[in-house]
Parts: C-alpha cells; sequence; structure tokens
C-alpha cells in the first residue's frame, strides 16, 4: 500500500545558491508508478556542479507519471548491480530501481553512468554512459530523466527541453518591467531574452527550438520579433499599422501565422518568412486571432468572435471551405493549444469571471474542464503530449502551472520575480 | 421615428468608416438604449447646437457646470469638457456606450477645427479572457472611437490606434472594481 503526497514540495537551488524556482505538486499521484532512485555515487569531495540524482527524481515527480520513493526511505544505498537485494525493493513496492555514479576526470569533464532496473524480473533494462561538461550536467540529467521516463511509459520525455514566458513587474515608481525569459523546464537556468518597459506577449518556438516568435511593443506599438536564443540575433518580421500579434509557427517552420489589423480588422494572415510573402487567412467583420497550425501543416485553428463570442473554429490553409466550429458549450472558449499527435486541444473556457482550461478530445468534440480558475490562461502542450502548462492566479500574482491531461496531477511553478505569464514549451533543445 | 434617426446614424458611421459595422446584437442593443435615452440626446442636442454656431473662440456653458471651449489648447483646462479622455466599455464589448457619443462629439469638434492637433487612441481591456482576444479587443473598441471622430470631420491622420489590451491596467485589483476601469479607450493629445 503506497500512501500518495498530496503535497510533495521539492525546493532547488540554483548554483548561486539562491532559490530561483519551488515547484509544488499541489494535486494527486494517484496511479504513478514507483521507482527508487538511488543517490548517484560521486568521486569529488564536494558536491558536483549538479547534483544529478536528486534532478532525476524532481523530473519524475514532476511529471506526474512517477512517485519517487523518498529519500530518507530508501532500504540501502546499492552502487553496483551486484549490491542489489531485489527481493528487499520487491516487498518496498518498487518497480522500478535507479543507479549510478558522476566521475571527474582528469580533463575535468565529468563522466555519468546510469542503470534502469526493473525490480520485479531483477534485470537491469538500459544503462547508459554519458560524457558532460560543468555547464552541461544539468541537461545530463535531463535526458536521463527522458531515458527512464520513456523507456518504462513508452512516451517521448520532455525534460530536456526548455520553456519561454514574460515576467512583468509593476513599480509605481518605474513603472512596467517585462522580461522574456527563457530556462530548462525545471525553471533553471533563467536567461534574459529581452527587458523593455513595454509590454511583451505571445513568445512562441520555433519547430527546431532554436527561435522564438513574440511581440514586443518596446517601441511604443506592437510589432513581432523572431529571435536566436543562443545568438541573441533578432529580426523584426512584421510592423504594420496596428496589430502585430499572435505569432504562430508552421510545422514546417517556414511560415508564421499572425493577426493584423492593418486593413481594418483583426485578421489572421500567412507570412512566408524566406520571401515575406503575406497571404490574407481570414475575411469577416469580427475578431479573428490566435491561430495555431495543425501537426500535419494543412488546417489552422483560430479564436474568432464571428459568432458574438469567441468561440474556436478550423479552417483548412488550402480548401475553399468555410471554417468549421469547433467550441459550443460556454460563451468564451479561446487560445487553442493542439497535441503534437494532433488528438487534443487544450483552450481557455469562461463562464461568467471564471476561467478554465478545457480539453477537448478532437474526435468526438467532447472536452472536460482540467482547472478550478478563477483567471487561467495560455494554455501550451508539453512536446509528449502528457501535460498542459498554463498561466493562472494565485494570490493576486499571475504563476505558470501545469496539468495532467487527465486532470489528476496538478504542479505550481513559482518564480521569484513579479508576475509570470505566457508560457511556451519548446518541442525539443536545440 | 426614434429608431428611424439611430438608424440613419449608423448608416452614416458606415458610410463614414468604408467598411461595415458588425451586424449583431450590438447594434440592436445600442437601438434600444439610443431610444430610450433619445430625450437626453435631445437636450444635448440643445447644447451641442449652441456650441456649433459658436466661434472658434467662443466658450458654452454646459447644464453640468463644464464649458466647452475649441481654442487651441483648450484641452488643457480641467474645467474643458475635452478634459475628459477616457471612454469606459461593457465586457467584452466594443461598442461606444451612447453616454460618451456627445463627448467624443466634442473632441471631434476640437480636432476638425484643429487640424495640426494630434491623438492617440488606446485601447485597453479588462483582465479576463486570453490576452491575444484582448488587445484585437482593445483595438476594435480604439477604432469604435475613431470612426465616430471621421464622422465629426477629423482627418485620418490625426489619429493614431493602438491597442495594449489587458496588458496596461490602471487598476490592479481582480474584481469588477478594477476591471470596468480597465476597460476604456484613452484619448491622448500629442
Amino acid at each position: 500500500m503506497k500512501q500518495i503526497l498530496a503535497s510533495l514540495i521539492l525546493v532547488f537551488f540554483a548554483s548561486t545558491s539562491h532559490a530561483v524556482l519551488k515547484i509544488d505538486i499541489t494535486q494527486g499521484l494517484e496511479g504513478a508508478l514507483p521507482i527508487a532512485v538511488v543517490p548517484f555515487q560521486w568521486n569529488t569531495k564536494k558536491l558536483p556542479d549538479a547534483d544529478v540524482s536528486a534532478i532525476v527524481v524532481s523530473d519524475l515527480a514532476r511529471s506526474g507519471k512517477f512517485s519517487p520513493m523518498a529519500e530518507k526511505d530508501l532500504l540501502s544505498h546499492p552502487q553496483q548491480p551486484k549490491d542489489i537485494n531485489f527481493k528487499t525493493w520487491r516487498v518496498a513496492g518498487m518497480d522500478h530501481l535507479v543507479i549510478g555514479s558522476v566521475n571527474l576526470q582528469p580533463d575535468g569533464r565529468y563522466q555519468v553512468k546510469f542503470r534502469l532496473f526493473d525490480v520485479l524480473k531483477g534485470q537491469q533494462v538500459v544503462g547508459y554512459s554519458f560524457f558532460a561538461t560543468k555547464k552541461t550536467l544539468r541537461t545530463i540529467a535531463h535526458q536521463i530523466s527522458d531515458y527512464i521516463f520513456t523507456q518504462i511509459t513508452g512516451l517521448p520525455g520532455a525534460f530536456n527541453t526548455r520553456i519561454a514566458y514574460v515576467t512583468v513587474q509593476h513599480n509605481t515608481k518605474t513603472g512596467m518591467v517585462s522580461r522574456l525569459k527563457v530556462a530548462d523546464t525545471d525553471g533553471y537556468n533563467p536567461q534574459t531574452l529581452l527587458t523593455s518597459d513595454q509590454p511583451i506577449m505571445s513568445p512562441a518556438w520555433s519547430p527546431d527550438g532554436s527561435q522564438l516568435a513574440y511581440v514586443s511593443f518596446e517601441k511604443g506599438h506592437a510589432e513581432i520579433y523572431i529571435q536566436n536564443i543562443h545568438s541573441g540575433v533578432r529580426t523584426l518580421v512584421s510592423s504594420y499599422p496596428g496589430l502585430n500579434g499572435a505569432p504562430a509557427w508552421s510545422p514546417d517552420g517556414k511560415q508564421l501565422a499572425i493577426t493584423l489589423s492593418k486593413d481594418g480588422n483583426p485578421e489572421i494572415y500567412i507570412l512566408t518568412l524566406a520571401n515575406k510573402l503575406l497571404r490574407r487567412f481570414t475575411h469577416q467583420w469580427a475578431i479573428d486571432t490566435e491561430a495555431v497550425w495543425t501537426p500535419d501543416g494543412k488546417s489552422i485553428i483560430f479564436t474568432s468572435g464571428r459568432s458574438g463570442k469567441p468561440q474556436l473554429y478550423i479552417k483548412s490553409l488550402t480548401g475553399k471551405q468555410s471554417p468549421r466550429r469547433l467550441t459550443f458549450a460556454g460563451n468564451y472558449n479561446a487560445s487553442a493549444s493542439i497535441s503534437p499527435d494532433g488528438k487534443l486541444l487544450a483552450y481557455v473556457q469562461g463562464k461568467g469571471n471564471i476561467y478554465r482550461i478545457a480539453l477537448m478530445t478532437l474526435k468526438t468534440g467532447n472536452y472536460q474542464l482540467l482547472t478550478q480558475g478563477p483567471l487561467d490562461e495560455s494554455p501550451e502542450f508539453a512536446p509528449n503530449n502528457s501535460m498542459v502548462l498554463f498561466a493562472s492566479q494565485e494570490n493576486k500574482h499571475a504563476v505558470l502551472a501545469a496539468v495532467s491531461v487527465d486532470g489528476k496531477f496538478r504542479q505550481r511553478l513559482a518564480f521569484s520575480e513579479g508576475d509570470v505569464r505566457d508560457p511556451a514549451w519548446a518541442p525539443v533543445r536545440d | 421615428m426614434k429608431k428611424f434617426i439611430l438608424l440613419a446614424f449608423v448608416a452614416m458611421m458606415v458610410t463614414a468608416c468604408g467598411q461595415p459595422l458588425k451586424p449583431d446584437a450590438t447594434a440592436g442593443d445600442n437601438t434600444a438604449q439610443n431610444g430610450s435615452a433619445q430625450n437626453g440626446t435631445e437636450e444635448n442636442a440643445t447644447t451641442t447646437g449652441s456650441v456649433d454656431n459658436s466661434d472658434m473662440t467662443g466658450t458654452t456653458m454646459l447644464a453640468d457646470g463644464k464649458h466647452i471651449s475649441y481654442e487651441k489648447g483648450a484641452i488643457n483646462d480641467p474645467d474643458n469638457v475635452l478634459s475628459e479622455r477616457r471612454i469606459y466599455f461593457d465586457y467584452d464589448s466594443d461598442a461606444v456606450p451612447e453616454k460618451y457619443l456627445d463627448l467624443i462629439k466634442y473632441h471631434g469638434k476640437y480636432l476638425s477645427l484643429n487640424p495640426q492637433a494630434r491623438v492617440r487612441l488606446e485601447g485597453n481591456t479588462d483582465e479576463r479572457g486570453t490576452r491575444e482576444y484582448n488587445v484585437a479587443l482593445g483595438e476594435r473598441r480604439a477604432q469604435a472611437v475613431k470612426q465616430l471622430l471621421l464622422y465629426e470631420g477629423v482627418s485620418p491622420e490625426q489619429i493614431e490606434v493602438i491597442s495594449y489590451g489587458e496588458e496596461k491596467p490602471i487598476a490592479f485589483g481582480h474584481d469588477e472594481e478594477s476591471w470596468q476601469l480597465n476597460r476604456r479607450v484613452d484619448i491622448v493629445y500629442k
């Protein structure tokens, strides 16, 4: 019988030893798979530059699919396969066991080894060895999490990617400070790509995870930029009169769907990046915005006010047929995110003053509400389809949170500065 | 008869802005509101009638103790009705509430009499709903005010439209008290 911790709080410390992120698992680990991760052995006097096994434990825990055994409950600390007594781990209810080591080499690199065991069979499932630098040790830890996650669940892992988000601080003296940031999915290694005293909005990752498109008001009006996250080099791609908003990359990375009002009303346009060719996609007197591409690149799902209230519609990029309405329940359905496998649609559903994240199975049109509100928005699928990241209000602050697609598992990502909003989860790590 | 006047007004706006207004329930709501408020409008019409007949340097007293003057720089006089530059909207609506039509008319008159004057119409929304939809909604609110100004003879070159959506709130609460202050278009003279 495994007692589930309803609130498992994991606090991380950056190498500079100030807390940057607190992940608070706020709901449910029921049905999560039991796994024991033995702290990795290391050969240095002090802790290596990243605590690899602790990162793996927190990654697996916040996936919602695993319930790692607390370190204090570990029965023993085997370091080699021959040291493992599978029977005792079986009695403790563990399905899987991970051991490993981090060894500093004479050349300054780390060698990281790990082995995953199936406790019931008493057999090794996989074993890997990696070399890492001081800087890449955390990345290697996330890769190990991905290997374990994929091996056991059959799903691709999403730990070793990045998230982008916008932080906002309002100060009565200095006004507003907006920052566009990129961090690992656990909030580590935050890097600021842009700081502005004007709003920054709607970051969107290129399919290869190397670039972000976003909206910036830095010149006093909305413009869309594309910025390389490594070089920091950026390009202005849209600065038409009026709105320039809601950028969304095509799956091949060659086009951006954007919202412009240059022809008098907010409409969706397709911008081909190579030749700057602009094609109008919607023609309607109401608001059309918040485009997302279906993974096959053949259609666009968007928000439209054409029925009098915001609802979601799908329209083919090639056909001449009218858009098909997708949402009918509630008088506010907007800001869609489609799962990478194309099966699920997450969006914001508003009813009265309560705005929640809803999840629709596209094949049936059935939906369920994943969150409680009251002001949830900006849903964004994890690249492995298993979770939805979103922006939420808590204690009068904007925070990021994530919920599993079955609604059972929820976590809050609390950053140390100001309001955090507009999350975007990179499809891959570049 | 009253409805006819309103319809004529809407028709003129359509002509003036060169694009159709949204033909949904909102227009119907306006009809009802304007119908019931028609007397008030007529009273105002009397006042504005005298304004219309005054010369550029004249000052006209309004019923509520404020006055209206279209002299250059008159916008900086806090007793001048032109010092009111905020238009508040209903939730998820881009229809200009009827009670602001006179105020917009005064600003339109000022701008048309002072062709060197420039304004920026800044559209804003409350925090409810999605960010990008709110930017679009703020744009529509500012465009709605712009169309009324154009109807007063203001040149399009005098008007800049920008929407901040929910990104630049002036009230930070999470209740109707704050929300109603954030659902607005600011008329900013440059």
